[in-house]
């Protein structure tokens, strides 16, 4: 228990403190490089709490393609962040006023929260006992026989959202040169060369 | 081991899913002048699925976990979502041809945004609620910058995206608290949970305030308007006339469904909501409109208003109300259609125009067209016998029936016949403007034939209406009552 404890810890420490290191780091590429450990220690915590399928997804995906992709785009738009502070101390206090209303907001609802009757008994995802189902097993039964519309119909979103990539800013450019390779296989001798007599001091 | 969800309730969908993914493939690898095929496919593959959700009938049939019903309701609704996205689809046709837009992905995102919103009004759980209207939004914000090289056009797809994701993002805090006081997003046990509590504690009551708000903005009611006019005016003027109508009947399905279903038993307090919607999109939306030239700003805050109207019903919170609501959007879409046949028809010298000025003299140069802009006019002022009148009629109905126990909605009543006095000015300058002002310059002459039949059909329906109500007024009241009882 002490073990765990103090792992927990570790690891939430080291989140909290590589989340500020994102926002206060001057070089926007550490700031993602940062991002990056702030998602391993999220792992960590994840591992400790069981959900180790969510962990390695966490991995994969955020460090494997998301961060990657902040990457690039932090290297390829050539973005001004010392300029994007400046108005920080200005906003500071209004924006703190609304984050300190809408905390309080919280507060009060949750303090006065009352959860129906019966609602614990028919949560619609129920938490499976760890020791006989195993992460990825529980995961899959959700996604893919009780919620399977929801799962295609998401589908169909995504789906929608390619469409509408590809509408609003593909353009066919003129005087592009593309590589046609049924065309070059299909080139004959006789098509492209032909042979001359060139006449003594004549050129052709 | 695992048993399979029953497919047949959600035929229609499916069927219209995968023609949609067809079509696709089929205008991707189709020659190049393919978009005039896809777009009529796009109106068979609608009528189709009427047909088949007409075949399904209206007996109540819960599938998918929970997550998707079909009733008597959704019926009704379905059908009206399918015309109103078949005469757009119509009307887009001959526009997207000449103002070099003709591209083969707009009737198929159409396409996609009316299967979101069968999806919508098909919804039984929280979570079905938004995905549906998520396919069904995304797909819009598409079509309404499909003119990407225009400003407006680029600017009404941003200004419709931003607002939009806001909009989803106060349906889904919503959402989070009524999972947080039921631990379920199902409609039923919901209803089942708020019945069962004697009164509803304050977060659940915050959480559907939430979500009616999110829903607001889809039906831009009331301070949740502010997109609706640039949008309209930006968006090309076919995709405004879709925006305007079947768009709109679906999310007033969904607000039906919500309130009257889980939070049936919380009138009390929904209905301080939908009295304040109601009754701030009436009096904006027509002294608003008052200021407009534009014909398609105009419009939008008639749409504005009309939901408000539509709104009245749900406020008297009865099944007569319900049954108002649903003959109202009824009479709305096909008024509202009719109207856009109007304003694409709207062209001098082969330019599209939508100044209101532009329609002086109408009735020297072409009388049926000008005969057919009065005969809405006249409809969406709710001047008898046209269908706006009965539109209002039931809905005010309604409201006087259920302001005996609830003396409040008197004023709602007595604020919706005023503000629909003032609406009747603007409406009425229009007719003043074409039948007794000289024309300045004409219209070009109308060479569509799909447009005129559109508005020729238009144009009877609400002409017409009184002598035959029956059919509509009979499917209104089964779909209410499918709602009440199930």
């Amino acid at each position: 228990m002490v073990i765990q404890s103090i792992v927990f810890y570790v690891f939430s420490c080291a989140l909290l403190i590589c989340g500020v290191m994102v926002i206060s780091a001057r070089n926007p590429v550490h700031s993602v490089l940062w991002l990056i450990a702030a998602f391993f220690q999220a792992a960590g915590l994840f591992v400790l709490m069981g959900a180790e399928f969510l962990a390695m997804i966490l991995v994969i995906v955020y460090v494997g393609a998301v961060a990657v992709l902040f990457l690039f785009v932090v290297m390829m738009l050539d973005i001004n962040f010392v300029e994007l502070r400046r108005g920080v101390v200005r906003y500071l206090p209004i924006g703190g006023l609304i984050g300190l209303v809408l905390v309080s907001e919280l507060v009060a609802m949750v303090s006065g929260w009352v959860p129906a009757a019966g609602a614990l008994a028919q949560l619609g995802a129920p938490v499976p006992p760890v020791d006989q189902i195993s992460n990825t097993r529980a995961l899959g039964q959700l996604i893919y026989t009780q919620y399977f519309y929801l799962f295609q119909t998401a589908g169909m979103i995504l789906l929608v959202a390619m469409i509408g990539a590809i509408v609003l800013t593909l353009r066919s450019r003129e005087g592009v040169r593309r590589q046609n390779v049924p065309a070059q296989l299909a080139r004959r001798r006789e098509d492209v060369v032909a042979v001359r007599k060139v006449p003594t001091r004549g050129g052709v | 081991m695992v048993e399979l969800p029953a497919f047949l309730p959600a035929l229609p969908e499916l069927f219209l899913a995968v023609s949609t993914m067809a079509l696709l493939m089929f205008g991707v690898f189709g020659s190049d002048g393919t978009a005039r095929l896809v777009g009529q496919i796009a109106v068979v593959v609608l009528l189709c699925t009427g047909l088949l959700v007409i075949g399904h009938g209206t007996e109540r049939a819960v599938t998918f976990n929970g997550m998707f019903v079909m009733d008597g309701f959704g019926a009704y609704m379905k059908v009206l979502v399918l015309i109103g996205s078949a005469l757009s689809i119509i009307l887009a046709q001959g526009y997207a041809e000449r103002e070099h837009m003709n591209r083969f992905e707009l009737p198929v995102l159409m396409l996609f945004a009316t299967l979101g919103m069968l999806l919508m009004v098909s919804a039984n759980d929280l979570i079905s609620l938004y995905v549906g209207l998520e396919t069904q939004s995304l797909a819009l914000y598409v079509v309404a910058a499909f003119r990407r090289d225009h400003a407006k056009s680029s600017e009404a797809g941003l200004k419709y995206f931003v607002l939009g994701a806001l909009s989803s993002g106060l349906l889904l805090y919503g959402a989070s608290l009524i999972y947080g006081f039921g631990g379920t997003t199902q409609f039923d046990r919901i209803a089942g949970l708020i019945a069962a509590s004697p009164t509803p504690p304050v977060g659940v009551v915050v959480g559907m305030v939430f979500a009616v708000a999110g829903l607001a903005f889809k039906i831009s009611a009331v301070p949740f308007h502010m997109w609706t006019p640039d949008v309209y005016e930006g968006a090309p003027t076919p995709v405004t006339a879709f925006f305007a109508a079947a768009p709109k009947v679906a999310a007033v399905a969904l607000i039906l469904r919500l309130l009257d279903g889980p939070f049936g038993h919380m009138v009390e307090q929904w209905s301080q909501v939908i009295f304040a919607l109601s009754l701030a999109s009436m009096v904006l939306g027509s002294f608003a409109a008052i200021q407009q030239t534009n014909i398609k700003r105009l419009m939008a805050y008639s749409s504005i208003a009309n939901m408000g109207f539509a709104l009245l019903g749900l406020a008297a919170g009865t099944e007569q109300g319900t049954r108002g609501v649903v003959v109202y959007m009824t009479i709305y879409m096909v008024m509202t259609i009719g109207t856009f046949a109007v304003i694409l028809c709207m062209k001098q010298h082969g330019r599209m125009v939508e100044d209101i000025r532009q329609l002086a003299g109408l009735s020297r140069s072409h009388p049926l067209m000008a005969l057919g802009t009065a005969i809405f006019m006249f409809s969406l002022a709710g001047i008898p016998p046209l269908a706006g009148f009965f539109g209002k009629l039931y809905v005010f109905l309604a409201v006087i029936e259920a302001a005996a126990k609830h003396s409040e909605l008197y004023i709602l009543a007595v604020f919706g016949v005023l503000s629909s006095v003032v609406g009747a000015f603007y409406y009425l300058r229009v007719v003043k403007l074409i039948y007794f002002d000289d024309p300045i310059e004409t219209f070009d002459r109308q060479s569509d034939d799909s447009i005129a039949a559109v508005l020729v059909g238009t144009g009877l329906f609400t002409m017409f209406f009184f002598a035959f109500p029956v059919p509509v007024l009979n499917g209104a009241a089964a779909a209410a009552a499918a709602l009440f009882t199930g």
